[in-house]
């Protein structure tokens, strides 16, 4: 029981209202053993960010489609790094461009998930950043 | 500066880091729990339990919004929440969606959220919320919400732990027979009918008033100094200083109607543990508990210690086989190993 589990917060920032994706992705990390703190619509990034200290978590998972990720994302690591949460690591999916992806993996983005994507491929990847991170 | 100063010294992110370090029973959180603990004891612990879909997280936000912005006249408290949501018995994982309901609460530094996922407990609380809320408790927090699991009718730790229990119920989740069986309702300083704008309130709180008749005699027979005595309530006068009849709140929280007069009773119900020195005896019996419960716990784990993988394998593959019977592989197992 005392075994390390995997936290993770699973937000919506921005005003786009499409939350089925992050609840398909909160679900499937759940059922991959991980603890997520679901949020809810409609988050800023200080709330965002605030959660995830409060929280202590391993890993956010922002969900974006409203086109505002070049805006939400870098705002959200700013306050991270602010409040000394640079090892938290951030994935982002929902509607991104092909062209913003390299931008968003240089300001430290772990992975970047479109449409389509299998919910395993993500529960992969999250495990190895945690997992394979040293430990903090 | 250690763990424990810098959570002493208010800071978010230590709290925070010595919250997840308790929650995994890592040796550096037991060690900080140490330091904080002659900290503790100052603040109010109120547990806010009830069925799934009550309303349990949307009161608890109102509740500590209110706190934080009291009417003219009271003090602002600072406030920390711990609100637990079940694991899966089967992954282990868990969806911890209470904050969802607790967005009011954001950007305010007097305010801190904890979720907490059960991590197989049964009891409605984690293994880990006493000490939490022992942390929450030395870092100043005046007064600590505890959201329990969506709760049947069985899950009564808060009870041991927190010294005001509220017992949310909403209209239309069960008649008069739920309302008597024993459990949950047995463990309410305050009864608190959620969602009173809903067709139904008046059966549900007619149907705890009968329950609080049942459980609340008015006639009591006491044994003061030794001498057995009975009280008849109604005309000693003793009924407002020795007994704490449950007062039933209606709420509807989203709206924010019935919050003030639920403060005020959740005040009255701390005055009153105070003036009858009751607040000292659940102290005293919520830390017994808590030294019993830690006892058995590191008794198995050190009999796990002493005991070998291949010898308890050997004995449950006995048992399996209905050689011997559950007892008596306890008995081999807890005299290290030998078959009886």
């Amino acid at each position: 029981m005392s075994e390390r589990k995997i936290r993770v917060l699973v937000a919506k920032p921005g005003l786009d209202g499409h939350d089925r994706g992050a609840k398909v992705v909160a679900r499937a990390l759940r059922d991959a053993g991980m603890e997520v703190i679901y949020t809810g619509l409609r988050q800023t990034p200080e709330m965002v960010a605030e959660a995830a200290l409060q929280e202590d978590v391993d890993v956010i998972g922002l969900s974006i489609l409203s086109g505002a990720h070049m805006a939400l994302v870098p705002r959200v690591l700013e306050i991270l790094a602010a409040n000394g949460q640079e090892h938290v690591k951030i994935f982002v999916g929902g509607i991104i461009p092909d062209e913003d992806v390299p931008r968003l993996m240089e300001i430290g983005v772990v992975g970047v998930y479109g449409p389509g994507t299998l919910t395993e491929d993500i529960i992969n990847d999250v495990r190895q950043a945690v997992v394979g991170a040293p430990a903090a | 500066m250690s763990l424990a100063t810098s959570v002493l010294a208010g800071e978010r992110l230590a709290m925070a880091r010595l919250l997840s370090q308790i929650e995994n029973d890592e040796p550096g959180g037991r060690e900080a729990l140490g330091e904080l603990f002659p900290h503790t004891g100052k603040a109010h612990l109120v547990g806010v339990t009830g069925a799934p879909g009550t309303g349990k997280s949307s009161l608890v936000n109102r509740l500590a919004h209110y706190y934080r912005n009291p009417s003219s006249g009271e003090p602002q408290r600072k406030i920390a929440i711990v609100a637990v949501d079940p694991s899966s018995p089967f992954t282990g994982g868990a969806i911890l969606g209470d904050r969802v309901r607790m967005r009011d609460l954001s950007g305010d530094p007097g305010v801190f959220i904890r979720s907490m996922a059960a991590r197989g407990s049964l009891g409605g609380l984690a293994p880990t919320t006493s000490s939490m809320v022992q942390v929450f408790d030395a870092a100043g927090f005046e007064i600590i919400l505890i959201e329990t699991v969506g709760a049947g009718q069985a899950e009564v730790d808060i009870a041991r732990l927190a010294h005001t229990t509220l017992v949310v119920e909403a209209p239309g989740l069960g008649d008069e027979i739920q309302a008597i069986k024993a459990g949950i309702l047995e463990i309410a300083d305050i009864l608190v009918v959620n969602k009173a704008d809903r067709p139904g309130v008046e059966n549900t709180e007619r149907a705890l008033r009968s329950m609080l008749e049942l459980a609340h005699p008015t006639r009591r027979v006491v044994e003061h100094h030794g001498a057995v005595e009975t009280i008849n309530i109604n005309d000693s006068g003793m009924d407002s200083e020795s007994l704490w009849i449950p007062p039933i709140l209606r709420t509807v929280a989203i709206q924010g109607d019935g919050i003030p007069e639920l403060v005020q009773a959740i005040a009255d119900h701390q005055a009153h543990l105070e003036t009858t020195g009751e607040r000292h005896d659940r102290d005293r019996a919520r830390l017994q508990a808590e030294l019993e419960q830690l006892i058995q716990g590191n008794l198995v784990s050190r009999w796990r210690q002493e005991v070998s993988d291949s010898q308890y394998q050997e004995i449950l593959e006995s048992l399996i086989a209905r050689q011997i019977s559950p007892h008596q592989a306890v008995e081999a197992l807890l005299n290290g190993g030998q078959s009886a």
